[in-house]
């Protein structure tokens, strides 16, 4: 707390302080460059978001990218289906690190409307780690939005150090995940187990 | 009926890792197109798959393009990659559950969804949408037409080169109508608001005025965008003699809408089968000459013109009056055993559900005739001899998508 106030008072001189995390988290925070990747319905109001009225660029997350290779966000906009989940999980493959996802709408969440399908998949976060999941069918541009904010304040408190620090800068994480492949009857595997770990149902006896 | 054996297979798809190559191997693309005079040229062909995540495929399709040099001599198109298995569930699920799925179809335009299925099953049950439901059907149908095709030249512009701007002004419209849809339904883009013999809820407060302001304002966007654009000589250079779809080929592959009427025949399903109160209105079905991507971005243009016309007159003389047909059941409906096709003009072209009815809750069979896979069916035909620059164009310029094709 003292260094808040010492640190205000300083600004006030003309001086920034700062350390070397704050301002590596500062500096990647405000530059998300997600890719241009579009599945469905969702990816009409994520092209909403970048455009005039909602303007992502106010952000600093406007340029979308059509090659994985210059990408740190996925925003997985859309039903994934069980003939295009491979190709998903390839391209976050290719990402570099440090690469962060957001699940955007109930296909991506759990297979949305559409979960009853044969050919849908119930949740990309069964093959790739999900940092953010917006709810809604679509979801409105601006919870695209509010989804942003919440990475990039996930982003700020990223630690350079310590346990808790992130997947990106742990030598002994994986940063790309097996690819799942077409089984007879559906991918194999179905799920990577490493990866997901749905919410434990609460049955009352 | 008995219970199938095995679950169905999916279908078969390129394991994993596969590496495309020089297509030595040219088996891949034996197929119908391969009786075409003249066959594939003795050198090396470059096998290039075009998607399914590509930039300018408008979703997740991807086409499998054989080069020669520059020049595409073989395309093949690979669909299923949004296969959703609409159809199947709408067949387990009761009638009115079917509605909001037919908005994620063609998920640009939902309102001319709705509206095709709901008349397909008017058509079966009998239910006779009153007066003031079929002039509000008509007014969100054609707006629905005005930021679909906005939106469709914006992608092809894009895909052209023009980044940005274009499709920045056609979405700048597009939020304008959409926020009428939003005061009218509570939804953005899957509005799920028409219903059987009628539609969901009545227009709010002052919602003419402001959607009479929307169509005031739209002729100056559209005066804009020409000025911009449409004597651009780039634009010109790119997309005239580009893709020319001869009328001979255009009917007897069953393209609809706007691509068949810019090779120049006159069929215009508001015209044609005079469906809903389409008659009352005057109105002009705009035709090309060439049947090129030019004349398909033309007809785009002009038929916004049109629309807005039918939507003048459509605002200053909708009636007072229930919106819903009192006999109109929507809960628990079971139609009578039988069957019905019902179709409309959606801005994509002909949108035809065909729905069999065997007494029971839900659907026996349903089935769509979705426009964007049928028109795009002729891709092929369009592509030959063209560069790999073009075929972007002439994709952008057929105006697809996915979720309707693949569905």
């Amino acid at each position: 707390m003292t260094d808040e106030i010492a640190r205000k008072e300083l600004e006030k001189q003309g001086v920034v302080i700062t350390s070397m995390g704050e301002l590596y988290n500062w500096g990647r925070k405000n530059s998300i460059w997600p890719l241009q990747f579009g599945l469905a319905c969702c990816a009409i109001e994520m092209i909403a978001a970048s455009m005039a009225r909602f303007d992502i660029a106010r952000f600093g997350a406007e340029v979308f990218r059509p090659s994985p290779r210059q990408a740190d966000l996925m925003i997985v906009a859309g039903t994934v289906t069980k003939k295009m989940a491979p190709q998903v999980v390839r391209l976050y493959n290719q990402m570099p690190e440090p690469k962060y996802v957001i699940a955007m709408g109930a296909c991506a969440i759990s297979g949305g409307p559409f979960k009853q399908g044969y050919n849908v998949l119930k949740g990309i976060d069964r093959f790739i780690p999900v940092d953010i999941f917006i709810p809604g069918c679509p979801p409105r541009p601006e919870a695209l939005l509010d989804a942003l904010m919440a990475l990039q304040k996930k982003i700020e408190g990223d630690t350079l150090r310590g346990a808790n620090r992130p997947r990106h800068i742990r030598p002994d994480a994986p940063s790309e995940f097996p690819i799942p492949e077409f089984g007879e009857h559906d991918l194999v595997p179905d799920k990577n187990p490493a990866l997901f770990h749905p919410a434990a149902v609460l049955l009352e006896k | 009926m008995t219970a199938l054996a095995e679950p169905p297979v999916m279908h078969e798809a390129p394991p994993s890792g596969t590496i495309w190559r020089l297509a030595e191997d040219r088996s891949s693309f034996a197929g119908p197109t391969d009786d075409r005079a003249g066959g594939l040229p003795d050198h090396d062909l470059l096998e290039v798959a075009l998607g399914p995540h590509h930039p300018s495929t408008h979703g997740v399709f991807r086409m499998d393009v054989v080069l020669d040099g520059e020049e595409v001599v073989r395309l093949k198109p690979v669909f299923g990659y949004l296969h959703r298995n609409h159809e199947k569930i709408a067949e387990k699920n009761s009638y009115l559950a079917a509605i909001p799925y037919t908005d994620r179809l063609d998920y640009i335009c939902s309102m001319t969804n709705n509206w095709a299925y709901v008349m397909t099953v008017e058509k079966l049950t009998g239910f006779q949408p009153p007066e003031r439901a079929e002039y509000i059907r008509v007014i969100v149908g054609e707006l629905t037409r005005l930021f679909n095709h906005a939106c469709l030249v914006g992608f092809l512009l894009q895909d052209m080169g023009a980044l940005g701007t274009p499709l920045m002004y056609a979405f700048r419209e597009r939020e304008k109508i959409l926020d009428l849809f939003e005061s009218l339904s509570g939804a953005r883009m899957m509005c799920n608001y028409m219903r059987f013999g009628g539609v969901r809820c009545d227009l709010p407060d002052g919602w003419i005025e402001e959607a009479k302001q929307v169509v005031a304002e739209f002729p100056r966007f559209l005066d804009e965008f020409e000025a911009l654009l449409t004597g651009n000589e780039i634009l010109l250079v790119r997309s005239q003699g580009i893709g020319v779809l001869s009328k001979e080929l255009a009917v007897n592959a069953g393209v609809t809408g706007p691509m068949l009427r810019a090779s120049g025949v006159g069929y215009d399903l508001r015209k044609v089968d005079k469906y809903s109160i389409y008659p009352r209105f005057n109105f002009r079905i705009p035709l090309g000459q060439h049947g090129d991507v030019f004349d398909r971005y033309m007809i785009r243009l002009l038929e916004m013109r049109e629309s807005l016309s039918i939507l003048k007159q459509a605002l200053d003389t909708i009636p007072a009056g229930p919106i819903v047909d009192p006999k109109a059941k929507q809960r628990g409906l079971r139609p009578k055993a039988g069957e019905a096709y019902g179709r409309i003009e959606a801005p994509k072209g002909e949108l035809g559900f065909y729905v069999v009815s065997d007494g029971s809750p839900n659907p026996y069979r349903f089935r769509i005739r979705p426009p964007s896979l049928i028109n795009l069916t002729v891709l092929e035909d369009m592509c030959l001899g063209h560069t790999i620059a073009d075929v972007v164009i002439i994709l952008g310029s057929v105006d697809i998508v996915l979720g309707e094709v693949d569905r």
